[in-house]
């Protein structure tokens, strides 16, 4: 294998990109496009100032032996910032309220709460003599952002109802931390979007590769160059060089984008530079895919349906789409939720770099992307050229 | 890579350094099938350094066929083929180190100019960069490029693309030129300066093999041409030879009196 030839493939790849305006347009304008789109219509631009939610509240153990527990519970939805608290009398209305659009969440206190807390502090260490209630959330299903946050932030204060603002050392079946809540009154949806928004514009680079190594296959491109001492690998690697060169750009443009229209994540320059290096690696799997979509298309036309076959699912079940049920479910096996779930944690919860779960998350996305290439170099070498 | 490996001035160019009983090509009973449809049938041939030989043939006779086989592209079903010794389905970056193709299509990259396209094949040969500009002026002057080599191939003509092509094919000072229809649809100037240039290679003991379906062609340029029909070699030798033997005005009239068709027919 020689490195001139893999440099001389990438840097003919590199001037497609330049000197035609559709892989121009596709690979750096596209996702400067997007990222500006959606910061202006979901809040990173323009926004008269931070969003609330709108939560309704039925408070049933009002007339409870322990009627406290409920009353701090309502106290602290009511303090924390970025929760409009809506207190009704009933059931019914409440949900009538939340199915007309005018609440984001409603939460229904149950008949028993105090009782409940009452128990667990009775006997914090054993289960069985513990009362059992559920408090009732409904969320509006329309509102992305509102499935995303709301339950988060509810959980939140019922841990805080319970065990206040101290880390428990109380031996629970399930363990459960206290982490820094969420201020979410400095969030706009844009905020909650973006991590999947910077993963859903990495995709396209699958789409660019199926294109431009099927338009070489049917110019004939692909059998001259197979008469000449350049090899199946070298040609590969010059594609993912030169695409993972576009995908630095890209991630470049994006964060500078977001930056520009007013997204500032809640990390620091390592964050920021992890986030960089997972959208790079995220980017293998793309070329991956897109020679994949590449070997099992005949032509460019076919090409881009086959890449959309990768780039829909990661979209819908991995980037800024919320999952829920069998969505969340079959997620698992996209690549890209994993890059949408390390961005959250850092630009969201503002976790530090050393977290352990986005070097998990990390380490998943670069080794499928190196399979994915791999199997990619496999299948074209056998049967792309054809 | 040494410097001297490489020639600069066609004219001067060292004669290939090749054993004169050696072939530059032999294929022995060549036979390649897609499916049940046989394109090439026992096909058995030798070429020598120094010639031109050109392979007539109708459309879909098997001439694409043979030059896509003598240039790795496709494994023969049945029997062998020879590229300077190397064998194509064994020695396969061997036989590519020493061969130009230049295909039927012309295949460029249209982002490129005329010029990125030659030297990016100059490059994939390894060429030292100061012999591949020296060559790359030679060969776009030679082909009456100059004004043009440094606009987009996108932008050229359907001529200046067949010419560009060829050059592509040859930047490289191959041992083995395989041009397959070098000259189709190009105009008269530009195929005269085609036919030039090839006399040249043959002059620096270079083997071409040259596959057209011009008969006028093939008689001003081929030391020795075989005829193939429906993927059969039905006639081998001199366009002299060939025109005596059957009486015959041209090659033309050769292959009409050999297969009983004419060959804008079976085109």
């Amino acid at each position: 294998m020689k490195a001139k030839h893999i440099a001389v493939l990438a840097e003919k790849d590199l001037k497609r990109v330049v000197r035609e305006p559709a892989s121009l347009l596709m690979l750096l304008i596209f996702p400067l496009m997007l990222n500006l789109a959606f910061g202006v219509a979901f809040g990173g631009v323009g926004s008269s100032g931070p969003s609330d939610f709108q939560i309704g509240l039925v408070n049933l153990d009002a007339s409870s032996s322990h009627p406290e527990w409920a009353g701090r519970l309502i106290g602290n939805l009511t303090s924390t910032d970025g929760i409009l608290l809506k207190q009704y009398l009933d059931n019914a209305s409440g949900q009538s309220d939340l199915i007309q659009g005018n609440l984001d969440a409603f939460i229904v206190i149950p008949n028993g709460f105090g009782n409940s807390c009452e128990s667990f502090w009775a006997a914090p260490t054993n289960a069985s003599q513990w009362t059992n209630t559920t408090i009732g959330l409904y969320v509006d299903s329309g509102s992305m952002i509102a499935t995303s946050a709301v339950p988060a932030i509810v959980q939140q204060v019922v841990l805080r109802t319970m065990f206040g603002d101290v880390r428990t050392s109380v031996d629970l079946p399930v363990v459960i931390s206290s982490p820094a809540l969420i201020a979410a009154s400095t969030y706009s949806q844009w905020d909650f979007m973006a991590p999947g928004m910077f993963a859903f514009a990495a995709m396209f680079i699958t789409m660019t590769v199926a294109q431009s190594m099927t338009t070489e296959r049917e110019g004939g491109l692909l059998k001259r160059l197979a008469a000449t001492p350049m090899t199946n690998s070298e040609y590969m690697l010059g594609q993912t060089i030169s695409n993972m060169a576009i995908a630095v750009v890209q991630v470049m443009i994006i964060l500078l984008t977001a930056f520009l229209i007013g997204y500032r994540p809640a990390t620091n320059a390592a964050g920021l530079a992890f986030a960089a290096a997972i959208l790079v690696a995220f980017s293998l799997v793309s070329v991956g895919f897109g020679l994949i979509a590449a070997t099992i298309s005949k032509s460019a036309d076919i090409a881009t349906g086959a890449a959309f076959i990768f780039i829909m699912p990661q979209m819908f079940l991995g980037s800024f789409v919320p999952l829920g049920g069998l969505a969340e479910t079959v997620g698992v096996f996209m690549p890209s939720k994993y890059v949408t779930d390390a961005l959250t944690t850092l630009f969201l919860r503002g976790a530090p770099i050393a977290t352990l779960s986005i070097w998990v998350d990390f380490t998943i996305v670069l080794v499928t992307g190196v399979v994915v290439v791999l199997l990619g170099i496999l299948m074209f070498g056998k049967v792309g050229k054809k | 890579m040494s410097r001297n490996r490489w020639s600069t001035n066609l004219q001067a160019s060292a004669k290939q350094s090749t054993n004169p009983n050696e072939s530059a090509i032999e294929i022995h009973n060549l036979t390649k099938r897609y499916g049940t449809k046989t394109a090439v049938a026992g096909l058995n041939l030798r070429i020598g350094w120094g010639e031109i030989f050109g392979l007539l043939g109708p459309n879909g006779a098997g001439k694409t066929t043979t030059v896509n086989v003598l240039s790795t592209l496709l494994s023969p079903t049945e029997g062998t083929a020879e590229v300077g010794g190397y064998d194509v389905v064994n020695k396969p970056q061997n036989v590519r180190s020493i061969i130009g193709l230049c295909p039927q299509q012309p295949a460029f990259y249209p982002f490129l100019t005329g010029r990125e396209n030659i030297q990016l094949f100059g490059k994939l040969h390894s060429m030292p960069k100061d012999v591949l500009k020296e060559r790359t002026d030679l060969l776009i002057k030679k082909i009456g490029m100059e004004d043009d080599a440094d606009r987009r191939a996108g932008q050229y003509s359907g001529g200046m693309t067949r010419r560009i092509s060829t050059i592509m094919a040859l930047i490289h000072d191959p041992k083995v030129a395989l041009l397959d229809e070098p000259t189709v649809a190009m105009d008269p100037v530009s195929r005269r300066a085609v036919w030039d240039f090839i006399r040249e290679l043959r002059a620096q003991d270079k083997s071409i093999v040259l596959t057209t379906h011009y008969m006028e062609e093939a008689e001003h340029l081929c030391d020795r041409v075989g005829i193939i029909d429906e993927g059969r070699l039905i006639e081998l030798g001199t366009p002299s030879e060939l025109i005596k033997k059957y009486h015959a005005k041209d090659l033309e009239d050769v292959f009409v009196q050999r297969t009983g068709k004419k060959l804008a027919e079976a085109v």
